[in-house]
């Protein structure tokens, strides 16, 4: 198969599977990458982290993927790939929302995704995590910027930077992992 | 509840595109570290008054029981509403295109720089951030899903199909959705 085609069908499926928000996706995206475009786990993680500085909606790095396995024919590609599907369904469904009002099913699909989204995130955490965390030092990096995001206002992309800087600075002068 | 025919945006209300298109650019440009939904929100219903609090949390529901990520859903929805399938483009393409610029732009860089052994070690640091965000992120999202029994359980279901009997996401959903949507069935 042609990889443009290639990388459209799994973008697309992936834009389709994204229930309760895109790192839902996050460890299928991993795997997927890894099969089929030899994308290796850490470049996956670092590229995932990297774009976590990014502005907007949180999973744009899939763009990077697009680029880097068939340059800005295939980051185009991915961008359409990755958001139009899900738009359309969104765009669909909501006219139709609007048509007919609330309905108790519409609660109960919400309710029933949010307990799944949650724990496909605890996949992506694991996923992201198990390639992130190679000893206690990182472990320790990895739980100061928790408790930073979640303890203080501290802007997110500020202890991102700051763990790449400092953390990363501490990880080159000592060999700490 | 959205509804295009009651009260639709008047003449004098409705934005134009390019309106549309640079509001959300500015939230997709501005909106580092995240909270894309809380700058919408912003947008909509403070700043230009152009849904009001009620169709803003009804729009909310609809993006978060869509697949999709919830701000790109959000701004479908509004912009559909407010000038139509036309809207709907500009409000989107408006939030996505700068962060999109921006990995780019940052891709460039690590292109050139992943080899050097100094970048290796700063983009270990940056993933280990990235794993406190995204673990700060679930516990917040999944907050009060973790303490009731039956979440908790289908959470734990999902993540151990996922992560340890490594399935593909098709077969998880089809497993985990049905047993899920009988669980929290509407009762009448």
């Amino acid at each position: 198969m042609p990889v443009l085609v290639h990388l459209m069908l799994v973008f697309g499926l992936l834009s389709l599977l994204a229930v309760g928000g895109g790192t839902a996706v996050l460890p299928e995206m991993q795997s997927m990458l890894a099969r089929h475009f030899g994308i290796d786990h850490t470049t996956f993680v670092n590229i995932y982290s990297l774009g976590q500085l990014a502005p907007g909606p949180n999973m744009l790095m899939v763009v990077v993927f697009g680029y880097q396995i068939a340059g800005f024919a295939g980051a185009g590609l991915v961008m359409t790939a990755f958001f139009l599907p899900s738009c359309l369904l969104c765009l669909g469904c909501g006219r139709y929302w609007v048509s007919i009002g609330e309905r108790p099913w519409r609660r109960a699909a919400q309710n029933a995704l949010e307990p799944i989204s949650i724990g496909l995130m605890c996949s992506g955490v694991y996923a992201v995590a198990k390639n992130a965390v190679l000893g206690p030092f990182s472990a320790l990096l990895a739980v100061a910027a928790l408790a930073l995001i979640t303890f203080t206002r501290i802007n997110p992309a500020f202890v991102i930077l700051g763990s790449g800087l400092i953390g990363g600075g501490l990880i080159l002068l000592t060999g700490l992992r | 509840m959205l509804h295009h025919n009651d009260a639709p945006p008047g003449t004098d209300t409705a934005p134009s595109l390019i309106d549309l298109f640079f509001q959300f650019m500015i939230i997709g440009a501005v909106s580092f570290g995240g909270g894309v939904v809380a700058y919408q929100r912003l947008l909509l219903v403070e700043k230009r008054k152009w849904l009001d609090a009620d169709q803003f949390m009804a729009s909310l529901a609809i993006s978060q029981t869509m697949p999709g990520l919830n701000s790109v859903n959000l701004a479908v929805l509004a912009g559909d509403y407010l000038r139509g399938v036309a809207g709907a483009v500009a409000a989107t393409l408006g939030l996505i295109l700068p962060g999109a610029a921006f990995v780019m732009l940052v891709a460039a860089a690590y292109s050139s720089g992943h080899e050097h052994p100094v970048v290796n070690q700063l983009l270990a640091g940056v993933a280990c951030g990235a794993t406190g965000l995204l673990t700060a992120i679930t516990a917040k999202l999944g907050g009060k899903l973790f303490r009731q029994v039956t979440s908790l359980l289908i959470i734990i279901a999902t993540f151990c199909l996922m992560s340890f009997a490594k399935l593909s996401l098709v077969s998880v959903l089809l497993i985990m959705a049905p047993i899920a949507l009988f669980i929290y069935r509407p009762r009448c």
